[in-house]
């Protein structure tokens, strides 16, 4: 990762994740996911709140003990020391001291995974370069802005120079400049081959950084490929049609049921093969007394292959 | 606009039962605690533990010891308590009994001297020193202000209660003597009360105390000599007793505060962080642990030199010893912060239990004031507390001015009572390694 780092070849799997099951009383928090990642990949894993991605995460990072399943970290055992050394985990949470600063968590932590000495000099000075910290270096955590903590909470994850890293919604509650820097940063790190999970409800982001997106679901995984094959798989060469209109609510339902479409938040969406099928949708409603007051055409992305396969939002 | 407020208060306060309960109980422990002490409720007023070396083996003096040992206020030895390897030790001598003063055993001894039941009786003008009657030796430690006093009195009240006809006797002496004489008649009639005096003193009511009577003092009519055999030379007695008292108590707090960082850790996901690295749960209290240690260590040691510095505490020849139960104490004090933390999930948790434990422990270890005032069955239960045993240490260290190894009861306790916290703590941390 660093220019001086020269972290040990592996030809294993990166990581292997086999039927893995976590049940916390009666719910089923991940249920049976299988999924393996090549090295270099970054793996996006998207599903609204509570659809289990944390969770699964956390089983990775050998925090969690599974019920079932078997997971292999460059082929060794979820939780054992060469998995925890291979791995790194940026969790949701704010996870560093807020009294330390910038650079003395990247110390503690590096410390914790027994860097010493001139090793741990250059990782932290590749952590704070990575993260643009270098001038808040000596700035107590609790001091810096909440994309910068966002920032060191990623580098502090990363100063063992891992070559697996779990990146648990690492954009969470940044503003968009903040966001676009996080990019850049998850970007350099693609740029060094290092193999990445990314969990995230935003499906721009999923879209931007990741080569596979595995859609999580009730803590499954309902589809797992590029975008482009999922979009593809779902709607094939179809697009959507999005028309508000107006009319008595019955008298809409009707007209979307009787043309196979369905209402997304009072807005009627069909799946239609060609543009020129609009014309027809037209007519029909205006038989049926309707009124048009907004018409659009989208071509389908995650959040329509989401909602198509799971019939809810993806922010739900 | 306040109702809202409170509402909200009252919901998050019920919603944490443990603290909820615990602000409730912390105070009724702690009111409960002090009515046992000072209440007397339960009729255990402190009795002052006394050796008493009868050297005279007069019959004067044996109706004195005898005297002594039928007063409810005070628990006699003439002898030490029999162990496997002296099942019938031999009575005390005067020195044995300084000994057991020096080493803390009781607070005071009495020592009867020869020659006593001679002349037992002070009182009357004394012109000739040589044929006085020679003083009872009062051997004290000088960190117990109220039990030589306490014993002073009641050895009067003993003199006067268990052998009137001693002094009835040596009243007629000072009468002959001072006076000139009694006539046959008078000496007949004097014999025959001393005769019954004598007859009901061997019936079993005799000698009995009576609450009407009260000890005239120490400058009564028997002549007590007091003599302080430890802390006599001390510039401030109390000075070591408070360092440690107080230093041990806060030490505790500290150790809870410390422990509070625990909880910060494990809410803020640093904790889950830190064990997804090359360190354990074990590894990580381990490393806590010698923190608050050192905390602890290095908190008392400033206590110490602040005492030395201001209050003249004798510190640095005592410098062994304050190590030794320096460490030990905060070896123990750091583990019980560990085991707070382990045990609660909330800080608002933390607050109410380690309140409530740390204020009980100070209070019956003596830390708030010392054991020896307390009734007999407190003072057993203080041993169950860090507190008494780490005060009972230093004082050994710094008012007895015992040698190192004189220490190992109390290192052994303070180290096992560190040793099973931190296992017990390590135990319940479980719940934090995996989900």
């Amino acid at each position: 990762m660093s220019a001086n780092s020269t972290p040990a070849v592996s030809t294993a799997t990166p990581l292997k994740v086999d039927s893995l099951v976590k049940r916390y009383g009666q719910t089923v928090a991940v249920d049976g996911v299988s999924l393996s990642l090549a090295a270099g990949e970054c793996l996006g894993l998207l599903g609204p709140n509570g659809a289990g991605k944390s969770t699964l995460i956390r089983v990775i990072a050998g925090r969690v003990i599974p019920n079932a399943g078997r997971i292999e970290v460059f082929g060794s055992a979820a939780g054992s020391q060469a998995a925890r050394a291979a791995l790194g985990w940026v969790p949701q949470e704010l996870a560093i001291y807020p009294r330390l600063s910038s650079k003395e968590n990247l110390r503690a932590f590096g410390s914790y995974y027994g860097l010493t000495g001139k090793k741990l000099n250059e990782a932290v000075a590749w952590c704070l370069k990575w993260a643009a910290l270098e001038d808040r270096a000596g700035d107590l955590a609790r001091t810096l802005s909440g994309g910068m903590k966002r920032r060191l909470n990623m580098a502090a994850g990363l100063i063992h120079q891992p070559r697996l890293v779990l990146m648990d919604e690492p954009t969470v509650g940044v503003d968009p400049q903040s966001r676009n820097r996080i990019f850049e940063m998850i970007e350099a790190l693609r740029a060094q081959g290092t193999t990445i999970i990314y969990t995230t409800h935003y499906m721009e982001e999923a879209e931007r950084l990741c080569d596979r997106i595995a859609i999580v679901d009730h803590g499954r995984v309902i589809a797992l490929d590029t975008k482009e094959a999922l979009v593809k798989g779902a709607f094939a060469s179809r697009s959507q049609v999005l028309a508000r209109v107006e009319g008595s609510p019955a008298a809409v339902e009707a007209w979307v049921a009787q043309r196979g479409g369905r209402v997304v938040d009072g807005t009627a969406e069909f799946t239609v093969e060609h543009p020129s099928e609009i014309a027809a949708l037209l007519e029909s409603s205006s038989s049926a007394g309707l009124e048009l007051v907004d018409l659009s055409l989208r071509r389908p992305n995650l959040e329509s292959v989401f909602l198509h396969l799971t019939g809810r939002e993806l922010r739900d | 606009m306040i109702i809202p407020i409170v509402r909200t208060a009252i919901i998050a306060l019920r919603r944490d039962r443990v603290s909820f309960v615990l602000s409730f109980v912390v105070p009724i422990a702690f009111f409960s605690i002090f009515a046992v002490i000072f209440g007397g409720q339960h009729d255990t007023v402190p009795r002052v533990k006394v050796i008493v070396v009868d050297e005279d083996r007069s019959r004067v003096s044996q109706q004195l010891v005898k005297g002594l040992e039928s007063d409810g206020s005070m628990i006699v030895f003439t002898a030490p308590a029999p162990t496997k390897s002296q099942p019938s030790p031999s009575d005390y001598t005067a020195a044995t009994a300084e000994a057991a003063v020096k080493a803390g055993d009781v607070s005071v001894a009495l020592i009867v001297p020869r020659g006593f039941g001679e002349n037992p009786i002070s009182f009357g003008p004394n012109s000739d020193p040589a044929k006085s009657s020679p003083a009872i030796q009062l051997l004290n430690d000088a960190s117990d202000t109220i039990a030589p006093q306490m014993v002073a009195g009641l050895l009067q009240k003993a003199a006067i209660t268990a052998m009137p006809e001693a002094m009835a006797e040596q009243g007629m002496k000072y009468t002959d003597k001072y006076i000139g004489g009694f006539t046959p008649d008078q000496r007949k009639t004097m014999e025959d009360s001393l005769a019954q005096m004598r007859q009901r003193e061997n019936t079993p009511a005799a000698g009995g105390d009576s609450p009407d009577h009260n000890g005239p003092g120490s400058s009564g009519f028997i002549s007590v000599h007091t003599r302080s055999v430890v802390g006599e030379n001390k510039k401030s007695p109390m000075i070591s007793f408070y360092a440690a008292a107080i230093g041990v108590m806060f030490l505790l707090f500290t150790a809870s505060g410390s422990a509070g960082a625990l909880l910060d850790e494990a809410e803020s996901g640093t904790l889950d962080r830190v064990l997804s690295s090359r360190i354990n749960m074990t590894g990580l209290l381990a490393g806590k642990l010698v923190f608050n240690l050192l905390l602890a260590f290095t908190q008392l040691t400033v206590m110490f030199l602040w005492a030395w510095a201001v209050f003249k505490l004798d510190f640095f020849s005592h410098l062994p010893g304050f190590a030794v139960m320096g460490l030990s104490t905060a070896f123990a004090v750091a583990a019980f912060g560990m085991l707070l933390a382990s045990l609660c999930r909330t800080r608002a948790q933390l607050g109410a239990l380690s309140t409530l434990l740390i204020l009980v422990m100070s209070a019956i270890g003596g830390s708030m004031f010392p054991r020896f005032l307390m009734p007999a069955a407190m003072q057993k239960a203080g041993l169950w507390t860090i507190n008494a045993w780490a005060i009972d240490g230093f004082t050994k260290v710094f008012w007895r001015d015992l040698p190192v190894t004189a220490l190992w009861p109390q290192v052994c306790v303070l180290l096992a009572i560190g040793i099973v916290l931190f296992a017990i703590a390590r135990r319940i941390a479980n719940r934090w390694e995996y989900a």
